[in-house]
């Protein structure tokens, strides 16, 4: 499937970008100058060159920027972000976007384990796959997999969604508590407590809302996705559940 | 023919390991088919500071005047690669207790207790509140594997990051928080349902072993731009390898904590029957830290079972930097008060063996949420005698520090020491008290 959605900045009509090349600059070098930035104001367009899959990329942003990353990325690229739209032109490694509160991060290629890990706002788009953990412990982010995610995605996952248009690996939503689960494609196996669910017309509106996000709205059939969620029989300790603690 | 009203008869006997408490847990437990669940540390008797003495000065070392002569007790820490370090004036600090398992009002008592000595409060499984942070002048946000309430703001207004593998009480088990507890801003805090029995994560997240953690490491440091000290704390389980493992990972501190820690909420048979008594753990960690040349420049802070200035003289003559408080400061301020013994009859217990803090019907308003009970703690009044009790600690071990000779608390060592047990003497790594013996060491120290 080759599903296209345009998110990077280089089409937008704005000032040219300033670039960092990570050739001649240290991340904490660009980490410093983007702190830098004061909140709330626009700071345009950051090109970062050659990243060569270096750690904790633009970890930290708190300011309305657009940052694309010629190339791919190490572990942590965009953690805990903030306000900032970063698009990753090529794979990320471990985390993209962990705990990220608000903003958007697009991942051109693929992605590692923990993708969107614990994140509690924001978009998380990935047009390729990501393994394992893909949603980790979520807690309010959106993401959106144009692939197929690995096992145990969206353990414990407390709120947001997790849209996948591949399929999902084993575990998927193991102990999940309130976070929506798409998938578009087969599930290899649900984790304990996570149940297939009714596709209402709010969990479509809400679908649809997040393809759009995505890009892709009009490109996949809605009606093709099942939803999961929490049985919640795991809430409360109880002798019937023992298996599962 | 004998009478048989004639023969002697033996008296009941209870079975040593069939005893009375084992055989009601046994029951409880086949009535309900869940575990036991509690809070407080380990209660049965494990080898502790109480196995050691000083020896004090003699002809061949003179001691201090007692308020004369500078004992000094500031403490350092975090400036391995910390731009800002935290500069304490005690070397006892509060150990991270989250708003959930304890009412606000008692965050509020630690952090103006603390504050007042001049020392750190840490957070908990469950976030910062502006309350805690406001009260705190030093405050440590602990970054644990649930990340509830994790964000780059409190980060970024925390004076020093604990990343949480573990905990002596339970190494390898994650946070507990029955639904008594979950009150709606506890759950909103913790983006859970209101009410349910939240069991967290006991691995992070995103990362996995050593290699993974400097990584995270360096992550927390790029998003706090290098100015926040990173502190690594392990629960006691293999301390030299725990703790050489997290200096390599880049820690600024190692905290290591025993099997005594206390606990907000844990299993019982994890409380007692998991990780290191506190004195067995702290020479490996400091052997872990002198074979790196890293000793006094990592900082080691150890806790599990502190209560007295004695307690802290010995364990930072055994090599640590600083201890920690848990337990000991919540009954500083009013936990486990037998002023409150009508209310811990009426919950089945008494003052002194009261652990059901999961249960959120803390008679002294510390391990609840309920408005009503958490009103009965005046947080001025608690912080007032919390400060009381840090400045006793201070004072005893300052006055074993001068007996022996030395003008900072951090100047204490091994040699100051002897052990009363053979297993103290082993574990701690000093002389059995009388004898020139280290038992299991062979003579190589
Ligand atoms: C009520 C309570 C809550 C605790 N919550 C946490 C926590 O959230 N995170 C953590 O790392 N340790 C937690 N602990 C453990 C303490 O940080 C500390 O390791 C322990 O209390 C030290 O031992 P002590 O109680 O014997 O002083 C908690 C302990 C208590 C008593």
């Amino acid at each position: 499937m080759n599903l296209s959605s345009n998110t990077s900045t280089s089409g937008l009509d704005l000032a040219p970008p300033s670039v960092i090349d990570l050739e001649h600059e240290t991340v904490r070098g660009l980490n410093a100058k983007m702190h830098g930035l004061s909140h709330g104001t626009n700071h345009g367009c950051w090109r970062i060159l050659n990243p060569r899959g270096r750690h904790a990329i633009v970890a930290g942003l708190d300011a309305p920027v657009m940052v694309d990353i010629a190339g791919n990325v190490g572990y942590y690229c965009a953690g805990m972000n903030k306000q900032a739209h970063v698009v990753v032109h090529g794979n990320a490694g471990v985390g993209v976007a962990e705990n990220m509160m608000s903003g958007f991060v697009h991942v051109k290629g693929d992605a590692s384990q923990a993708a969107g890990a614990t994140a509690h706002g924001g978009t998380l788009i990935i047009d390729g796959n990501a393994t394992a953990r893909c949603g980790i412990s979520m807690k309010g982010i959106d993401i959106i997999v144009k692939g197929s995610i690995g096992h145990m995605s969206a353990f414990m996952g407390q709120a947001g969604t997790l849209t996948v248009l591949g399929d999902a690996g084993e575990a998927l939503g193991d102990s999940i508590y309130e976070a929506h689960l798409y998938v578009r494609g087969t599930v290899t196996s649900l984790g304990a407590d996570c149940v297939i669910k009714a596709l209402r017309d709010k969990h479509k509106a809400e679908l649809f809302e997040k393809l759009k996000a995505a890009g892709v709205d009009g490109q996949v059939d809605i009606s093709d996705f099942k939803r999961y969620g929490s049985a919640r029989t795991l809430y409360h300790f109880h002798i019937d559940n023992a298996s599962n603690y | 023919m004998t009478n048989s009203s004639d023969i002697p008869r033996t008296p009941p006997r209870k079975s040593a390991t069939f005893d009375d408490y084992t055989l009601a847990e046994i029951r409880r437990a086949a009535a309900t088919g869940i575990y036991d669940i509690r809070g407080g540390g380990a209660k049965r008797r494990v080898p502790h500071f109480d196995d050691l003495l000083f020896l004090g000065a003699s002809i061949s070392r003179y001691p201090l005047e007692g308020y004369r002569e500078r004992c000094g007790t500031d403490v350092v820490l975090g400036a391995r690669f910390a731009t800002k370090p935290i500069h304490l004036k005690i070397p006892i600090t509060i150990a991270g207790m989250s708003f959930g398992s304890l009412s606000g009002n008692a965050k509020e008592a630690l952090g103006r207790g603390a504050s007042a000595m001049g020392t750190s409060t840490t957070t908990g499984d469950g976030g910062m509140t502006p309350e805690e942070r406001g009260h705190s002048q030093t405050l440590v946000y602990q970054y644990l594997p649930s990340r509830y309430g994790m964000n780059p703001d409190d980060l970024r207004r925390a004076d020093a990051i604990e990343i949480v593998i573990g905990q002596g009480a339970k190494p390898g088990g994650g946070g507990m928080l029955l639904g008594q507890k979950i009150s709606p801003r506890v759950a909103k805090m913790r983006t859970l349902p209101e009410g349910i029995d939240q069991r967290s994560a006991c691995r992070h997240p995103d990362w996995t072993g050593p290699d993974d953690l400097e990584i995270k490491i360096e992550e927390l440091r790029e998003i706090t731009d290098w100015e926040k000290p990173i502190y690594v704390k392990v629960g006691a389980a293999r301390p030299y390898y725990d703790t050489a493992l997290a200096v390599k990972s880049g820690a600024d501190v190692v905290v290591l904590d025993g099997m005594q820690g206390g606990t907000a909420a844990t299993q019982e048979v994890f409380i007692e029957n998991v990780g290191l008594p506190i004195l067995s753990a702290i020479r490996p960690a400091v052997q872990a830290l002198q074979d790196l040349g890293l000793h006094r420049k990592v900082q080691l802070i150890v806790s599990g079972g502190i209560r007295n200035g004695a307690d802290v003289a010995k364990a930072l003559a055994l090599g640590a930097d600083a201890v920690s408080i848990g337990t000991a400061a919540l009954v500083a301020l009013g936990d486990n008060n037998p002023v409150f013994e009508s209310d811990y009859a009426a919950l089945g217990t008494t003052a002194g063996a009261y652990d059901d803090w999961q249960e959120g019907r803390d008679p002294a308003g510390i391990t609840t949420q309920d408005p009503a009970l958490t009103q009965r703690l005046d947080p001025v009044a608690a912080g007032r005698r919390l400060a009381n009790y840090l400045a006793v600690l201070t004072l005893e071990a300052q006055t074993i520090a001068r007996a022996c000779g030395k003008s900072h608390v951090h100047n204490l060592e091994p040699e100051d020491l002897v052990a009363l047990t053979i297993e103290a003497a082993a574990m701690a790594r000093v002389p059995l008290a009388g004898t020139e013996w280290i038992p299991g060491f062979n003579g190589k120290i």
